[in-house]
């Protein structure tokens, strides 16, 4: 069975920073006559206050319309000609925007992240109608009760810190936004010095360098690039949110604080989860697709194979700052939500004083190192990791991250579950339906 | 010239079907299996039979029990994906290079001598009936199902759920489970691809090994009706008054898979609602009238005319007005039919896409699971491009006419309808 001491050495990576300030990552795999060009900005959720909750990811969508460049009627269909593919993201560190096609289509992915970076147009007609569809896309979320309880959890765990608003955003700040608030957001962060490139695949970095510096070279650093400076203080004791509302089936989500990536204790933190959840990865953009291997831990154990609960899930995921390690349990049909909370809590009090075993923590490092190798077979999968670690931290951080999880002990894993699991640590929500027809209006409790 | 994946494939005599290409990106391996059995072989009485099937074969067999089955699983990192359509039984797992050997003899021994132990079986149905409550509050799902039934009648194959009912899943008992995989899992329906970092001649020997000593009878599915040709337009609404929005599927009966119209279809499809930010449905209710976050077209061409279906997810008070505008829009798709710009376009999209689609070992996987089904050939990465090169724009336009909005069944599930 292959370990860590057999991974193959990483690919090798060419760093740069232009004079104006961006960050370029430029990584070859010839495999494949493909290229994956990743163009991520430092601002997300956390970088919003009330009032503009949701603007970087508003922002994001209309990055997407019509820049000084490529008018409004060529912008469908500008890399489909190249069988190249193009999405986007925003979260709570981070907004990004991705292509991925034949390799000729290089220097045409450059130009579009180069128009994005400086002259998207936001036409005012065009921001007013994607309001609608921001908030479509909040509705669409709120349609299912697991998503509406996680934004309620996490509004509830933090009482201070930006992290506690949705990315969508409060739908009273999506309702009165302006065109203004967006472009002024836009042109705030939008600066080469708050951005990294990352280019992957079928290409000679030289040549790519070339092409960055005609793109991109123009632009002119931005300074005063605010941050929010507000810290979560420490959470003292237990916190609780009960949502009632009509609907078919129950969940419940318990959310500890935890390390952020930077932090000794997040890898000791990411085996703790693979011990008790299954390993995923740490590939926010892919790792999520394939279902992790957990039918031997103990929260699918003490759960869902003693039926009380039809799925358990829960990640650590990589952040700029202490964000929260949730897991969400699915509650089985005809089961109390309070058995269920009763069982989930055990099981991690069990954890909190006694830890996991040596097995336990050699099992969770053998299904990371199988997670990330699996996770390497696509260029876009590659480079989204370089660039998402580029902005949180840096990208020796994920290069290392096999290393770091080789040599963690037991007991520093053991370590990191007495802090992370602690009962004054974890925020309880609960969705508890209340029959369909019944006509009671929404109840939300904390 | 382009040799492509030239994949090798192999029939071993009891009648497995095994195909298998080396890549050397990842030291990894995809293992795709599918059998020719989907829910169409559902008992009409026990609907969801054979998705309750999927979820517990690998909870213990003759040899194994669902302890050791999860530990082999957990200590090499990887997860069993299982799909039930309707007319595939899929197994899907990557893993290490280095475990491919043990890892395809646990999907064997899994797939040819499940035990179904009582317990685990009590243990699957309490997740299956939780997830179909589940679906009863999904607008998305309501909205789809409600069609299905509509455009193929209740009780065919088609317009029955795949994971049943609450409870007929209840009332499934082990022997019924044990019968339905004695009877349709067999060599003769199973096709096994296997990608990635493992030599061919071992994928060969590796497979007959382990399933070549399967034999015995298979019921084969059974052939079906296609879906009548609809007649009248027809507009449901499910009112689901505590949801924050609605979903619209909006459908025909589609195509098969070997009707020669398939590949103006699939151009024509891409033009609608696929095509950059979802074709003209994302021009339309998206992009021009900010209706809509998701809307798009897909069909199904299998080995009936599987449904053409429009998703889209609205506010209730903006469902008319967005099936209104897909109303114009097949309108105008039928009248005016498809510019050579936009067939070009969707074309070159189309076929310059294939290589991202082939890039990843299970990509190529599918790919292939695919063309072995419908019976493509080998070379069938190879053809496509010509395949879509040579479909004309009178083909396009025609395979538009039976969408027509005059015959549409249309569903809109959420908060609309008379309590809106």
């Amino acid at each position: 069975m292959t370990t860590q001491a057999e991974a193959r050495p990483a690919a090798p990576l060419r760093t740069e920073t232009l004079e104006n300030g961006l960050k370029v990552l430029i990584l070859e795999e010839h495999t494949a006559p493909l290229a994956s060009v990743w163009c991520w900005y430092k601002v997300g959720s956390r970088d919003e206050r009330p009032g503009l909750t949701g603007v970087s990811h508003w922002v994001e969508h209309m990055n997407f319309k019509g820049t000084t460049n490529i008018p409004r009627d060529q912008v469908k269909g500008i890399i489909e000609q190249f069988g190249g593919f193009w999405n986007g993201y925003t979260w709570i560190d981070q907004t990004t925007y991705v292509e991925t096609a034949s390799r000729d289509a290089l220097d045409r992915m450059l130009f579009i992240e180069a128009e994005r970076m400086g002259r998207a147009l936001y036409d005012p007609a065009d921001c007013e109608s994607e309001r609608t569809v921001i908030i479509s896309e909040l509705q669409g979320g709120e349609n299912d009760p697991d998503t509406f309880l996680d934004q309620e959890l996490t509004a509830v765990a933090f009482k201070a810190h930006p992290y506690r608003h949705p990315t969508i955003g409060w739908l009273s700040d999506l309702q009165s936004m302006t065109r203004e608030d967006l472009y002024r957001h836009y042109r705030r962060y939008y600066v080469p010095n708050n951005a990294t490139l990352v280019i992957a695949g079928d290409v000679n970095p030289d040549e790519v360098m070339e092409r960055v510096q005609h793109h991109f070279g123009v632009f002119e650093a931005g300074s005063d690039i605010p941050r929010m400076r507000t810290r979560e203080p420490e959470q003292t004791g237990e916190r609780r949110v009960v949502i009632r509302k009509e609907g078919t089936a129950a969940y419940l989500k318990v959310g500890f604080h935890a390390p952020a990536v930077n932090d000794p204790m997040f890898v000791p933190a990411l085996l703790l989860d693979a011990a008790l959840a299954g390993a995923k990865g740490v590939n926010l953009w892919s790792s999520f697709r394939i279902p992790p291997p957990q039918r031997s831990t103990r929260l699918y154990r003490g759960l869902v194979e003693r039926g009380l609960a039809s799925s358990v899930q829960a990640a650590l995921l990589p952040t700029a700052e202490p964000f929260l390690y949730t897991v969400s349990v699915t509650v089985n049909e005809g089961t109390p939500v309070g058995t269920v909370e009763e069982a989930t809590l055990e099981l991690l009090e069990r954890v909190c004083a006694e830890g996991v075993t040596p097995d336990e923590v050699l099992r969770a490092k053998r299904q990371l190192h199988a997670r990330m190798v699996f996770d390497e077979d696509s260029i876009t999968n590659v480079a989204h990791q370089l660039g998402y670690f580029e902005t949180i931290s840096s990208s020796d951080t994920f290069r290392q991250l096999p290393a770091l999880i080789a040599g963690t002990t037991v007991e520093q894993v053991n370590i990191a579950a007495a802090m992370l699991l602690k009962e004054s640590n974890r925020t309880i929500g609960r969705f508890e339906p209340l029959p369909i027809g019944s006509g009671e209006a929404a109840q939300v409790s904390a | 010239m382009n040799r492509g994946l030239s994949p090798s494939r192999t029939v071993l005599p009891n009648g497995a079907t095994v195909i298998a290409k080396q890549t050397r990106k990842t030291p990894a391996v995809t293992i795709d299996i599918a059998f020719r059995c989907g829910s169409t072989v559902d008992p009409p009485d026990a609907p969801g039979a054979l998705y309750l099937l999927s979820r517990v074969i690998d909870r213990g067999t003759a040899t194994r029990s669902a302890t050791e089955i999860a530990e082999a699983l957990d200590s090499r990192g990887i997860s069993l994906s299982f799909g039930v359509t309707r007319e595939l039984f899929s197994i899907t797992c990557t893993s290490l290079a280095d475990d491919f050997e043990p890892v395809l003899a646990l999907i064997a021994d899994i797939v040819m001598a499940p035990s179904i132990p009582e317990t685990e079986l009590t243990t699957m149905k309490g997740q299956v009936v939780t997830s179909l409550r589940q679906d009863e509050d999904n607008p998305s799902v309501r909205a789809g199902q409600t069609l299905m039934a509509l455009v193929y009648g209740a009780d065919h194959p088609f317009g029955r759920p795949i994971k049943g009912t609450a409870d007929a899943v209840q009332a499934l008992t082990r022997e019924q489970l044990l019968a339905l995989h004695a009877r349709r899992f067999g060599s003769q329906v199973l096709t096994v691809v296997v990608v990635g970092d493992v030599e061919v001649s071992r994928v060969f020997d590796c497979v007959d090994e382990m399933f070549g000593g399967w034999s015995g009878p298979v019921d084969k599915a059974p052939l079906l009706q296609s879906a009548t040709a609809p007649t009248t337009r027809r507009f449901v609404a499910v009112p689901m008054m505590n949801k924050s929005q609605a979903d619209i599927a909006y459908g025909f009966p589609s195509i098969a898979r070997a009707d020669s119209s398939y590949y103006a279809y699939l151009l024509m499809n891409n033009i609608l609602g696929q095509y950059a930010m979802a074709g003209r449905l994302g021009d339309s209710i998206r992009e021009r009238q900010g209706l809509a976050y998701y809307v798009w077209s897909s069909f199904d061409a299998s080995t009936i005319a599987g449904p053409m279906i429009v998703h889209a997810g609205v506010a209730g008070p903006n469902v008319d007005r967005a099936v209104a505008s897909i109303d114009e829009e097949l309108r105008g798709l039928r009248k005016t039919g498809v510019s050579g710009r936009e067939l070009a376009e969707s074309r070159q999209s189309l076929v310059g896409s294939l290589p991202r689609s082939l890039e990843t070992n299970s990509g190529i996987a599918a790919f292939l699971q695919n063309a072995e089904l419908f019976g493509l050939g080998l070379d069938y990465d190879c053809r496509l491009p010509t395949l879509l090169t040579m479909v004309t724009i009178d083909e396009v336009n025609a395979a538009a006419q039976p969408l027509d909005p005059g015959v549409a069944t249309i569903v809109a599930a959420g908060p609309y309808g008379p309590g809106a």
